[in-house]
């Protein structure tokens, strides 16, 4: 098992979620982050006073699938999400030792 | 045909039977036209001061509670609501009497004490009781607008105490010289510096704008200030408190008319336009210098605006009322985006450079514009301000409002030291850390959990 963490643009999530429900991949988690990248903060100006914003709105989607579907499910994510500028974001996949659906205590790619 | 001849035979009898009543009868008419007038103005007056008090709640702890950071909002907002119930009380007891008794010169004296003799009697063209709660809706909002100069980082125990000293010291005399009987500054009483300050230029605005700064210097910046980013957390409810201001703004404007007669037209239609054209004034300079025309400078600007024309409301044409907004709307931009930022004391909501700015160039321009066109002058004068001929009340009006700087500034730096020898006046650092909320408070606005 693999999970899979994508960090994305906002507005790339509806069509990222029906891409990989379009695969057949029906679980994931989603949480509003803010972070950067190489990409440049932007300035905002409340009554003439300056702030410099460098920590901006992203997306992170959270999916643990089976080894087998790694390829699939990075291209499919990566497609969709590409706009091919800067900020579109970066995917970390890493290794998963176990998973437990807490219902029923299925182990394993069982669980997933 | 029938009724004719009835009503015929009625005229025909009238005369014979009037004859001997009449005079009570037109005592009775004329008893019934007071009545009706009063009644009507009555109506305007209280629909005024519930829009008065909605200023402070929810306009006022709307538009300063979306502009502070998260973990203050509940702080800055009780900053509000709380003297909508310590101002009452102090009024109902002493305030009034203090603000409106007597006919010295600086202040009140005790023959309203717990409001003795203040009643339904409406000789004075309503009940006494109007008039009392209309004033003291003034009481409440003028130190809540203080607090956007100390938020985040004030005790609240010190708050309470300061607001109450301040009102004793600052506010009663404020009012009284300007709108009370005998009053130095009252120009309609024969007061020896005579001023027009038709809803609170110098009583309100100036008078918490300058305190403001003082309590700005005194209590210093935030931690973190100016290099740590302190944005907003929510300009969409101060967007929902700006507007709220604005309408609430016609009580207190066109309500000081204490008539619902075309006096109330005059500073009502003057209130509007000199929002507006504030609004575009503070937005053309922001989006010039800028470069983006933003939502919270529309918001500052309308309020800069509103404060502009509240001493001249009553007293000008809609044109002046224009002219005077755009001023106030350009200048306060300029004193907040420019001045602040190079003399870098940390007004945090810009009470000071809308206020007390914004305050003092509507007091001088109220010289220049107030006309005899839309207002009776004061008895033996021949007309208002500069545009009538008679450009010295242009001096009567910035020694008004000097003096009105000079007692604000001393009694609230007074009142400071005391606060801070009796309770300390400035959170510890570790509670301005944790945010008024949790620290003064005990609780949070956004729960998580919940």
């Amino acid at each position: 098992m693999k999970k899979i963490e994508a960090i994305i643009q906002p507005f790339k999530l509806d069509e990222v979620k029906e891409a990989l429900i379009g695969i057949g991949i029906d679980g994931m988690t989603v949480i509003e982050v803010r972070g950067h990248g190489r990409q440049k903060g932007h300035k905002e100006i409340y009554r003439g006073q300056e702030y410099t914003v460098d920590l901006l709105p992203k997306v992170k989607l959270e999916l643990v699938v089976p080894d087998s579907r790694v390829d699939e499910v990075i291209q499919t994510l990566a497609g969709a999400a590409r706009t091919g500028k800067i900020g579109d974001g970066k995917i970390f996949v890493s290794e998963i030792a176990e998973a437990i659906r807490i219902r029923n205590d299925d182990r394993g790619e069982a669980a997933l | 045909m029938n009724r004719l001849s009835i009503l015929s035979g009625v005229l025909f009898l009238l005369p014979g039977m009037a004859l001997a009543d009449t005079g009570t009868r037109i005592a009775e008419l004329e008893k019934a036209v007071a009545a009706a007038q009063m009644s009507a103005d009555n109506a305007w007056m209280l629909v005024s001061s519930a829009l008065v008090l909605m200023m402070t709640g929810p306009g006022l702890a709307l538009f300063y509670g979306g502009l502070v950071r998260r973990k203050n909002v509940l702080g800055t907002m009780m900053h509000s609501f709380i003297l909508m119930a310590l101002a009452t009380v102090i009024w109902a007891l002493v305030g009034y009497s203090l603000a409106f008794g007597g006919s010295g010169r600086i202040i009140g004296n005790f023959d309203h004490l717990l409001l003795n003799g203040v009643g339904t009697d409406a000789s004075g063209g309503i009940p006494a009781l109007t008039f009392m709660v209309f004033q003291l809706m003034f009481a409440i909002i003028t130190p809540a607008l203080i607090s956007g100069a100390f938020a985040e980082r004030m005790k609240f125990s010190a708050m309470l105490l300061f607001t109450a000293l301040w009102s004793f010291v600052v506010y009663y005399p404020m009012a009284h010289m300007v709108w009370g009987s005998g009053g130095l500054l009252n120009a309609f009483e024969n007061g020896p510096i005579p001023c027009f300050d038709f809803a609170g230029g110098t009583v309100v605005h100036i008078s918490s704008g300058i305190s403001a700064l003082v309590c700005a210097l005194y209590i210093g910046k935030r931690h973190g200030f100016p290099s740590e980013a302190m944005k907003p957390h929510n300009l969409v409810i101060s967007v929902i408190g700006a507007c709220l201001l604005w309408v609430g703004w016609f009580g207190f404007n066109a309500g000081s008319a204490l008539s619902a007669g075309a006096g109330a037209s005059t500073a009502f239609v003057a209130t509007h336009f000199g929002a507006a054209a504030a609004t575009l004034g503070w937005v053309l300079v922001e989006w010039i210098r800028d470069g983006k025309p933003s939502m919270l400078g529309a918001i500052t600007g309308a309020v800069a605006g509103l404060v502009g024309i509240t001493p001249a409301a009553g007293f000008v044409t809609p044109m002046a009322a224009l002219v005077i907004g755009f001023a106030t709307g350009v200048v306060c931009y300029w004193m907040v985006a420019v001045v602040k930022q190079k003399l870098g004391y940390d007004d945090s909501l810009d009470a000071f450079g809308v206020h007390g700015i914004g305050g003092t160039v509507g007091a001088v321009l109220t010289g220049v514009f107030a006309t005899s066109a839309v207002a009776d002058p004061p008895e033996g004068w021949a007309g208002l301000g500069l545009v009538d001929g008679n450009a010295f009340q242009v001096v009567n009006q910035a020694l008004g409002a000097l003096l009105t700087w000079v007692l604000a500034a001393v009694a609230t730096f007074l009142i400071l030291k005391i606060c801070d020898a009796l309770v300390g006046v400035r959170v510890d650092s570790e509670q301005e850390t944790q945010g008024l909320d949790l620290s003064m408070h005990g609780e949070e606005a956004y729960n998580f959990e919940s």
